[in-house]
């Protein structure tokens, strides 16, 4: 094909230096067009699962709409109505703001716990570790429902607080105790945070406890002034995972509290007394039981700025007291 | 190399004692982990009445009660539900990531960093923001009440998987590439001639994640398919066992629990080695 009119004394060089660039153009293209096609899956998915519904819901959350009919605009009412007309929307912010106190340091503390018994343990170490991390492989549902039977008030729980005269709460039907109940849960399943506790802890080099030695530190001084700082990027990388799914509590507490009745009829949501209505748990029984569902896109809206902001919190408070190793940053 | 002196005995003394303190807190730490266990296993082997009542130990061992699931309720259809949604989800994702995880890694191309930051964006979305429009979508559909609003997203992507392909991805050296390049070969034949067959460790860790996340799996399937028992997968019926039996039978219910879990524990032992290198290969090249 002929594509550059040769002016008559024209240098060769140039016109090969334009078929270098046409050629480059067109296999930039080439490229580009296959990038995009091997990219194809994800931006289809993307568009159709996150971006447009992103934009529907922040609709949706100003309207009101039941599915069967359209939507009606109804401006900041649902908003209005979350802050100050709906108890239970308060009620669901004080029971996740409560286990997120409450199961994070826990959680953290115990992954940190038990990592260092392993540390420790010379002989059986992997038998040791597989029973710790055991309990983290067990479906959620199935661990809920386990525990709804191990806290059952004649349960073996029960039984052996009787054995040492120690009192012996109704568990999961007494809405004061149904969430600590949910901590001995969580608690259980510590193993995937305390596994990440044991690397992090073997990764402290021991040159840094043998200098701390020296300087007469005791045990406890070389914890607070080698161990934590060294691991605290762990323990940031734990806090913030925590809070996260604290945010998004769900299955847990949705088990709990439908399947435990004796009676086998549905128990609402959150029982008993609301104590295990939890802000998703509120949410879904908002969308998709009372088909609020311009009322439910509202309340995914708050919580995702609420994670938002949590995140930007932790980050911005963890320059303060997370140290990387080899320099800050 | 000199001779070791030899220890005193205090010292001696001293070295035992802690030793013997750490096991015992191992040990109790190992016994409070595996307690709940032992009492599920033995619930599941008792009548209902022994369930109900004090007893801790079955008297005999009703090795039927596993049986009597599959007869009591639909068990094997909600296993096989179980089944279908992991393994096609297990499919689904890898298909659709290693295409985008190869050109996120060994192409380049203009918006590639970008493109890459949205795919780790939704890694930290909550999933309650899209759920409600999701909802209307698959009820438009007509696909409420199946598995399929389970099943065919993931055939579109799924971050998780593209990340931790990309990061195994980029680990394999550029030379292999070029060399492929130089023979004449397309992007796709160097994806699956070259690169597919280098990652399959990391295909393999991706796919075992996936599966177990869909195999445990709650809140999605009761979203889509709660609606619809033939539709229920082994997550959302274990928590209605207690409706359909109008009542509850603990020992049917810890041994549904139990049935439930063991394929992730047979899997889990079987696949030790994949699961430590999937957690090691994010920390390959970050």
């Amino acid at each position: 094909m002929a594509t550059v009119a040769e002016r008559p004394g024209a240098v060769p060089e140039q016109v090969r230096l334009a078929e270098r660039r046409r050629r480059r153009r067109r296999s930039a293209l080439r490229r580009h067009g296959i990038a995009l096609l091997f990219m194809s899956p994800w931006i289809i998915g993307f568009s159709a699962f996150y971006v447009y519904p992103m934009a529907a819901s922040l609709y949706f959350s100003f309207t009101r709409y039941d599915i069967l009919s359209d939507p009606v605009w109804v401006g900041l009412s649902n908003y209005q109505f979350m802050f100050t007309g709906d108890g239970l929307f308060w009620q669901s912010v004080r029971n996740t703001l409560w286990i997120i106190a409450f199961l994070v340091p826990l959680q953290v503390a115990f992954g940190i716990g038990s990592a260092i018994v392993l540390t420790r343990v010379k002989r059986g170490l992997s038998l040791y570790r597989t029973i710790f991390f055991l309990p983290t492989m067990v479906p959620l549902v199935a661990a809920a429902l386990g525990w709804l039977f191990l806290l059952n008030p004649a349960g073996p729980i029960n039984r052996f607080l009787h054995l040492f005269h120690l009192p012996e709460p109704l568990w999961f039907y007494d809405p004061h105790w149904t969430k600590p109940g949910l901590l001995l849960l969580g608690l259980w399943m510590v193993g995937q945070t305390m596994i990440l506790f044991l690397a992090a802890l073997l990764d402290v080099p021991s040159h840094l406890y043998e200098a701390a030695e020296i300087e007469g530190a005791g045990p406890w001084q070389r914890f607070r002034h080698v161990t934590l700082p060294m691991i605290s990027p762990v323990i940031f990388f734990s806090v913030v995972i925590g809070v996260i799914n604290g945010f998004k509590y769900f299955t847990e507490a949705f088990v709990i509290s439908q399947s435990g009745d004796q009676t086998g009829l549905d128990n609402p949501i959150g029982y008993p007394q609301d104590s295990l209505r939890f802000f998703t748990s509120h949410l879904y029984q908002q969308g998709f039981e009372a088909f609020h569902m311009g009322y439910a896109a509202a309340l995914s809206w708050i919580l995702f700025v609420v994670i938002m902001a949590c995140t930007l919190v932790l980050i911005r408070g963890s320059r303060r007291w997370v140290h990387y190793q080899g320099g800050f940053r | 190399m000199t001779r070791r002196r030899p220890v005193p005995p205090a010292i001696r003394r001293r070295r035992l004692l802690l030793s013997v303190a750490n096991h015992s807190v191992a040990i109790a730490l190992s016994i409070a982990f595996l307690v709940p266990f032992v009492f599920i296993l033995a619930t599941s082997l008792m009548t209902n009445e022994q369930a109900l009542s004090q007893s801790l130990w079955p008297h005999p061992f009703r090795w039927s009660n596993f049986h009597d699931v599959f007869t009591a309720f639909p068990f094997l259809r909600y296993t096989l539900n179980s089944f279908t949604y992991a393994v096609l989800a297990t499919v689904g994702v890898v298909l659709s990531g290693v295409p985008v995880a190869y050109a996120l890694s060994r192409m380049r191309w203009r918006g590639r960093q970008a493109a890459f930051v949205l795919v780790l964006s939704t890694l930290m979305l909550p999933p309650q923001v899209t759920i409600v429009p999701l909802y209307v979508i698959f009820v438009r559909l007509h696909w409420i009440g199946t598995l399929k609003p389970l099943i065919i997203p993931l055939f579109f992507g799924d971050a998780f998987t593209i990340f931790l392909l990309r990061q195994f991805f980029m680990t394999i050296p550029q030379e292999l590439s070029d060399a492929a390049r130089v023979d004449g070969a397309s992007e796709l034949q160097i994806l699956l001639r070259v690169i597919v067959p280098l990652a399959k460790p990391a295909i393999a860790a991706v796919a075992l994640f996936q599966f177990l996340y869909s195999w445990n799996d709650f809140f999605n399937p009761l979203l889509y398919a709660g609606n619809n028992p033939d539709s229920w997968t082994l997550a959302v019926a274990l928590t209605q066992l207690t409706t359909l039996s109008r009542g509850v039978l603990w020992n049917l219910q810890m041994a549904g629990a139990l049935l439930f879990t063991l394929p992730v524990i047979i899997l889990f032992f079987f696949a030790q080695k994949v699961f430590v290198q999937g957690v090691t290969l994010t920390g390959v090249k970050g």
